[in-house]
């Protein structure tokens, strides 16, 4: 029993330490990034290449008081904060980073991790609503109508990767992966098709999911001050920073997970952790690649993008796979 | 119908091309100045406050003819001069001397008034424009003291 405690006790520390490295680091590397795509070095002041900048930044966020607006919602101001951050640190759980290394593997995680990633919502919802400021309020009914239409072609998506692995357990949907690249569900197998096209549509709905340019109408900042978190200062504008950062994460792992594979190795070499690893930080670095290449969206065309598009095509790819998975 | 699908088909085709553009730029070298470490050379028409000429001799080439300090319209320059006897061909001859150049900065508007009016060449436009303080007793230059401290 003491053992099961341990274990779960370690997995939450490392779980907590891996978002934090990852949410603090990610923001130096989108930094970096964006400077050299606009042709500047970025920071490069604070240690060897800037690397001492991420934690002399949370020094300071640190340091700084909350100031909580008159008029505000106190309970739904502080609690929003930790929402965004909390799911993305629970989905973290059920991620298998390779054969072994997952801290519970549960026979349902991938409807686990939509569950909370689905909290992320109600986040940007208590932050608007609870700042009392209009321009937080704007700003999330946009990221809520905005959550909700992206939400379906994702779920759709994953729905067909669960009808031809048959499993909504991540180990098993990685395990059906290996032995190769050419098993992986991204390319177009005898079940469906169009997997290349579903798995687009995946990566279009976790920038969208993650409130990210070019859909980042949540705080868009030429119109709406900084939306949500306008009257976030503190740790709690940082919370919401590393939420979004870790949700990135979260985000890219499901993808390697349901398409790329996981921990399996295009050629059969040394699979393990250190592929997931490449996988997921190859696909953040188009993530930042993307972030810094288009302008934001307006809301319309958010929207007609979701319900024009990627819901029909998502529908048609469900049908389709269902049909290839009745006849074969 | 068409429409729809070539809609979504030249539409991804332009994203993937800005995606192009931003990946070759990405390996392209840094354009920025990494200003307090580095500095580029300043324009030859750059105007920063106005820096007395020296002649060979490192003495200001100004006769104290006070053109520049009529010519300024904000009343930034005040100039002051003593007698110097000299030697010249076994005859005493009495020289005016530049003994005091003081630009009041917090007033110029580097219209150029004064360097047009020079009629020796004696006044020319400084590079310098690392210029800031909080006290305003920083911006009256000793002009003059300014020449010998280069001198050295």
């Amino acid at each position: 029993m003491s053992l099961t405690v341990l274990n779960v006790l370690v997995a939450v520390v490392i779980a907590i330490g891996f978002a934090a490295l990852n949410a603090a680091y990610l923001v130096w590397a989108e930094r970096r990034g964006a400077a050299r795509i606009q042709r500047r070095p970025g920071p490069n002041i604070n240690g060897p290449f800037g690397l001492l900048q991420p934690p002399l930044d949370g020094i300071k966020l640190m340091t700084k008081q909350i100031m909580i607006p008159g008029g505000a919602d106190k309970i739904l101001f502080m609690v929003a904060p930790v929402l965004a951050m909390a799911p993305a640190i629970l989905s973290f759980v059920t991620i298998p980073f390779s054969d072994t290394i997952v801290a519970h593997n549960m026979d349902i995680g991938l409807l686990m991790i939509f569950a909370f990633a689905s909290m992320g919502a109600l986040a940007v919802l208590f932050a608007g609503w609870g700042s009392r400021n209009k321009y937080s309020v704007m700003a999330s009914v946009r990221a809520v109508s905005q959550n909700v239409s992206y939400e379906i072609p994702m779920l759709i998506t994953a729905i067909t990767v669960v009808m031809i692995t048959g499993s909504m357990d991540l180990k098993t949907i990685t395990a059906a992966q290996t032995g190769g690249f050419w098993n992986w569900n991204i390319f177009p197998s005898l079940h469906s098709p169009l997997m290349p096209l579903s798995f687009i549509l995946f990566f279009i709905c976790s920038l969208a999911e993650t409130n990210r340019a070019p859909f980042d109408l949540g705080e868009a900042e030429s119109e709406l001050v900084a939306g949500f978190h306008t009257e976030y200062g503190s740790m709690g504008f940082g919370l919401f920073f590393m939420g979004e950062y870790a949700n990135i994460v979260i985000g890219a792992s499901l993808t390697t997970i349901l398409f790329l594979g996981g921990w399996d190795c295009p050629f059969g070499l040394f699979p393990g952790v250190w592929w997931f690893l490449l996988k997921i930080y190859l696909l953040i670095a188009t993530f930042i690649w993307i972030r810094w290449t288009f302008p934001r969206t307006t809301i319309y065309g958010l929207l007609n993008l979701s319900w024009k598009i990627l819901i029909p095509l998502s529908l048609f790819n469900l049908l389709l796979t269902a049909g290839l998975l009745k006849v074969f | 119908m068409g429409g729809y699908f070539s809609d979504i088909l030249n539409g991804s085709k332009s994203l993937l091309i800005g995606m192009g553009i931003t990946f070759r730029e990405f390996f392209k070298p840094v354009v920025t100045v990494q200003y307090p470490y580095q500095t580029i050379k300043m324009s030859a028409r750059f105007r920063g406050h106005i820096e007395l000429i020296a002649d060979e001799e490192g003495k200001p080439k100004c006769v104290v003819c006070g053109m520049c300090e009529r010519a300024c319209p904000s009343g930034c320059i005040s100039l002051g001069s003593i007698s110097v006897e000299t030697e010249v061909d076994g005859k005493v001859k009495k020289k005016k001397v530049l003994s005091k150049y003081d630009l009041d900065f917090t007033k110029c508007s580097l219209c150029g008034q004064c360097v047009e009016n020079c009629n020796f060449g004696a006044i020319e436009f400084s590079k310098e424009y690392n210029l800031a303080s909080r006290n305003k007793e920083d911006f009256h230059f000793n002009l003059l003291k300014r020449l010998e401290e280069r001198n050295v």
